[in-house]
């Protein structure tokens, strides 16, 4: 047993939960609200991460700051995602909030196919590099081996936009506003809450924290083509619903657990049976604890 | 003979919560029974510990079927083995198969007094088919009795609310229950439209001989069709007795403060 | 509820309308401003400004959200129309008038059966061969209807029992030398026990649970099947399955493919026989209470446990005996045709179609395998294209294309409302 390895595969395994627990953050909150399985939230991620390449793209020769060229690609895309999130609940899901569950779910899957292919229409479906924006950080050094540059970004930015998120949700109004819709609609109208805005909101704010996952992946993978959205959607969508969907700490707990599993799974048992670990962990967990791990059980009202 | 339904020291609790707390509780064949009390005092709770939706934490829930007059512990059964023992219940609030047809709704309640299974439904046999059959025309002369012939194949979702409230008792009655356990069957009804059920709940008993066991919180209705009342309030049964005792029991009238309880 | 929606398309477009195009024109200018006008390449280090594009998104949203708005507000104007008046005068459609004339529905089994026969001697090879796969989805969306259409339960790994099918087939024959008849009944038996296998511990589960559960099977299954050398061959697949043949005589690829044609087509009307039979049969109505309500389902007697999984064994079937045919059909097989795509893809035919309606279900299933077939004139934006269409389809028409009807029965001296607004 090598502890430097097992080191290694624990921080990667952090690493990736914490991509998982950025994008899984906006399927359980847009779950929590509206009970949509949003299978189009990963090409927000993508379209995050396809902004961002494309901003420092066109930015690199102005010859700017390439620390300044990163931070304004991420805020771009974090902007422009936010903008697709709600453009894409108003056209596809808002008209659908009183049709059965499924239609809302199959529509939410036309939109996934749609991204994906004006993404791959409108750029390109060969793998593009990410540019190489970030320096490495000299105090890293000494643990180059077990822990590089993005991978601490990554960590980092990941705790603080969970500190802010706790934040918005436990004390602003409109964080308030949020908890109770996902607790009863009809109540939340009545009490004078505009459901329309929250929703929009959760949206916003689901693509926001996506786009911020989409832009740490690449920069620390290297490369991205349209597809990424793709799994990394079913991944986080697999960590929230571990976690309890609807559960916001649920998603983040689900997410690093899952990243743990994948990571450990591989770097111990088998590379190639990656995915296995995540999902044969995934049934195990729920036929022990239905609801996931801090889910509500669901209680029959009658 | 043993009561046809029997409880003994029922207890339920939700973690901290005891929502019924120790309650005795029997009715004899050809009775009509209220169980009442204010919002949040239990009733329903105690609902779903007999007809086995919830666990109760303890106590006897014991059944004695008029037609074999064995008795059994039915406490943690699965609800659909207990309908098939002969217990069928309404909801207070309305769970009808919505985008299924009046008849249809009916028709699920016959389920449990059915036998065709997979091959049956494809083959249509000769003995499915006479099934299939007298299932329709039993259920047709369900709604009838309850004035819903009507509506036979419309959606159960488009029926006006007082019918669908009928429906939900058609679709118990259904099941050949002994015994019908109704949740509220008056909730929203206007004072016409109760008068109608009350009728109907007699009838009921009296042509179908079906004991009866009603949650109500309309006063009226359950002072004129009770024959005895139990009351309980924060999961305890404060009072029992005929109407006439019940109306002047000073604890039923301070667990009701302010909710009027006069006929 | 709005004078809009009352007068229809014949209103006038107001000043209003003209601004909030505008500026919808104007936010969808902005949107796709990066993907759209900026062009990099960060192999070559280019970057390309199609300001044109933009001109492009601009005039089309405008356009666009014209037609949008008209169309939600006829759409809402139909609900409340629906909602308002007590008598829903409903226009006479072709299925009403199937329902008073039996001859019509006959006649036009008949028709459809005709052409069902023809179609493999009128056409080409491709053109029947297309129509397989079209007709093998039209199996899976019908089986699948029963766990989702019926059953209200949510799967989103059905395809595995499709792959356990074509697996089957694959390997008894490789190892046995098994033939195709025999393999057909083995298949479909194979997924049943598979589907029960899955579903005996997971059926405790509820709604999205159940769902990604199934998921996550489907892909347990994809990624064993690529990886357990042993078992499955791999990535690489199985090759030369045969061919379905007739005794025993050697067939040509076109004759074989016409056999095959043949058998599906036949496999199609048993499964609509059987489907249907079981819809109006008293485990088909406890299917849909299930759905409905299933709490009133247990209260009403039914054992929801013993319902969903005759759901899950029967619809697995139909999944099983399709692959085995897909595999003679293709001869040859890999785990690349068994992902969660073409769930999802199944799963899309039976919503799209009208979830627990025949009619809506096949359409749906021939919709979906034609259309971007057909599609393939404009290869690059089919699947754009498509996706557009899941999303208008579900919008403008949630209850699919041809939505589930109840049975209706008839009774002496009941008229009933059987044929309302009519006479």
């Amino acid at each position: 047993m090598n502890s430097t390895y097992f080191i290694e595969l624990f921080l990667g395994g952090l690493t990736r939960g914490s991509i998982y627990a950025l994008i899984a953050l906006g399927y359980t909150m847009v779950y929590g609200i509206i009970q949509l399985i949003n299978f189009a939230h990963g090409e927000i991620y993508m379209i995050g991460a396809f902004t961002a390449l494309i901003v420092s793209g066109a930015l690199a020769f102005t010859g700017l700051d390439p620390v300044l060229i990163f931070l304004i690609a991420a805020v771009v895309a974090v902007v422009w995602s936010a903008s697709y999130g709600i453009t894409m609940e108003k056209i596809a899901y808002k008209p659908l909030r009183k049709a059965p569950r499924l239609s809302a779910l199959i529509s939410a899957i036309g939109m996934s196919m749609f991204l994906q292919n004006y993404v791959l229409l409108a750029q390109t479906s060969d793998f593009q590099p990410f540019p190489e924006l970030i320096p490495d950080l000299a105090f890293l050094d000494p643990v180059s081996n077990i822990m590089n540059t993005t991978q601490f970004i990554i960590l980092v930015t990941t705790a603080v936009v969970m500190i802010l998120f706790t934040l918005l949700i436990r004390y602003t109004r409109i964080g308030k506003a949020m908890r109770a819709t996902a607790q009863d609609k009809i109540m939340a109208q009545l009490v004078g809450i505009n459901v329309n805005r929250v929703i929009m909101f959760t949206f916003l704010i689901g693509s926001s924290t996506a786009a911020i996952g989409g832009v740490l992946i690449s920069s620390h993978v290297g490369q991205i083509n349209f597809y990424i959205g793709f799994i990394a959607g079913i991944k986080a969508f697999v960590a929230a619903v571990l976690g309890g969907i609807g559960s916001i700490p649920g998603a983040v707990l689900g997410s690093f657990v899952l990243g743990l599993t994948e990571s450990f799974g591989t770097g111990y048992i088998s590379s190639d049976y990656e995915d296995v670990f995540a999902f044969a962990f995934l049934i195990i967990i729920l036929i022990f604890r239905p609801s996931g791990l801090l889910g509500k059980p669901t209680k029959k009202k009658v | 003979m043993a009561p046809i339904l029997d409880v003994k020291k029922l207890r339920m609790d939700f973690g901290g919560l005891r929502a019924v707390n120790d309650v005795d509780l029997y009715i004899n064949e050809g009775e009509i029974v209220a169980l009442i009390g204010p919002n949040g005092a239990g009733k329903t709770t105690f609902f779903n510990c007999i007809t086995g939706v919830t666990k109760p934490t303890a106590g006897d829930v014991m059944i004695t079927p008029p037609s074999s007059g064995k008795t059994e512990r039915i406490n943690g059964l699965k609800p659909n083995t207990i309908t098939e023992r002969g217990l069928a219940r309404t909801f207070q609030n309305i769970r009808l198969f919505q985008n299924m047809t009046v008849l249809e709704n009916v028709m699920i309640g016959r389920h449990p007094r059915m036998k065709a299974g997979v091959l049956g439904a494809i083959l249509r046999d000769p003995r499915t088919k006479a099934e299939e059959k007298q299932v329709i025309e039993d259920s047709y002369e369900i709604l009838k009795k309850l004035n819903l012939e009507m509506f036979v194949n419309e959606l159960a979702k488009n029926l006006p609310y007082g019918a669908q409230r009928r429906l939900e008792i058609a679709r118990a009655m259904a099941t050949e229950p002994f015994l019908l356990l109704l949740d509220e069957p008056a909730a929203g009804m206007n004072p016409q439209e109760t008068r109608e059920l009350d009728d109907t709940i007699v009838r009921i008993r009296d042509t179908e001989g079906i004991t009866i066991l009603l949650i109500e919180h309309d006063m009226s209705l359950v002072m004129s069709l009770s024959e005895r009342i139990y009351v309980v309030d924060y999961g305890k049964l404060i009072a029992t007795g005929v109407p006439e005792d019940i109306k002047s029991n000073p604890e039923v009238i301070k667990a009701y403060l302010g909710e009027e309880i006069n006929a | 509820m709005s004078d809009t929606a009352k007068n229809g398309l014949s209103r006038y477009i107001t000043a209003k309308d003209v601004k909030r195009s505008a500026i919808m024109a104007v936010w969808f200018m902005f949107l796709t401003f990066p993907i759209m006008v900026i062009k990099v390449n960060t192999v070559t280090d280019t970057v390309e400004w199609r300001w044109f594009n933009m001109l492009i998104i601009g005039v089309a949203s405008f356009i666009l959200s014209h037609v949008w708005k008209l169309m939600i507000d006829r759409r809402e104007g139909r609900m409340a129309d629906a909602v308002s008046s007590s008598v829903i005068v409903e226009k006479k459609t072709l299925r009403d008038r199937m329902e008073e004339k039996p001859m019509i529905k006959k006649v036009g089994s008949l028709v459809i059966l005709v052409i069902a026969v023809l179609f493999p001697i009128v056409t080409g090879m491709y053109q029947t061969s297309i129509m397989i796969t079209a007709l093998l989805y039209v199996v899976l969306a019908l089986g699948l209807n029963i766990i989702v259409g019926l059953g209200g339960l949510l799967v989103l790994g059905y395809i595995v029992f499709y792959g356990v099918g074509a697996y089957t087939y694959a390997l008894l024959n490789y190892h046995f030398g098994l033939n195709f008849w025999l393999a057909l009944p083995l298949g479909g038996i194979f997924a049943m026990i598979i589907g029960i296998l899955i579903a005996i511990p997971v059926l405790r589960l509820r709604g999205d649970y159940l769902a990604i559960v199934t998921l996550a099977f489907g892909e347990i299954f994809r990624i064993v099947m690529e990886n357990w050398n042993g078992l499955s061959f791999g990535p690489s697949g199985i090759a030369n399955i045969p061919r379905p043949t007739l005794f025993g005589l050697d067939f040509s690829i076109q004759q074989s493919t016409t056999l095959t044609y043949y058998v599906i087509v036949i496999f199609v009307i048993i499964t609509i026989f059987i489907v249907r039979r079981l819809e109006d049969s008293r485990l088909g109505r406890a299917w849909v209470a299930m759905r409905e309500d299933e709490i009133a389902g247990e209260a009403m007697g039914i054992d929801m446990w013993k319902t969903k999984l005759a759901a899950f064994a029967l619809s697995t079937f139909w999944a099983g005996v399709a692959g085995v045919i897909f595999a003679g059909k293709t001869t040859f097989i890999n785990p690349a045709s068994f992902t969660m795509w073409e769930s999802i893809l199944v799963l899309c035919m039976v919503v799209l179609g009208g979830m627990g309606s025949i009619p809506g279900v096949i359409s749906g299933a021939l919709i979906i395998t034609l259309l971007p077939e057909y599609l393939r004139a404009f290869s690059e934006l089919r699947m754009l294209i498509f996706g557009a269409v899941l999303v208008l389809v579900m919008v403008f028409k949630p209850e699919g294309m041809i939505p589930a009807i109840r049975q209706k029965y008839e009774f002496k001296g009941i008229t009933g409302n059987k044929n309302k607004g009519d006479k």
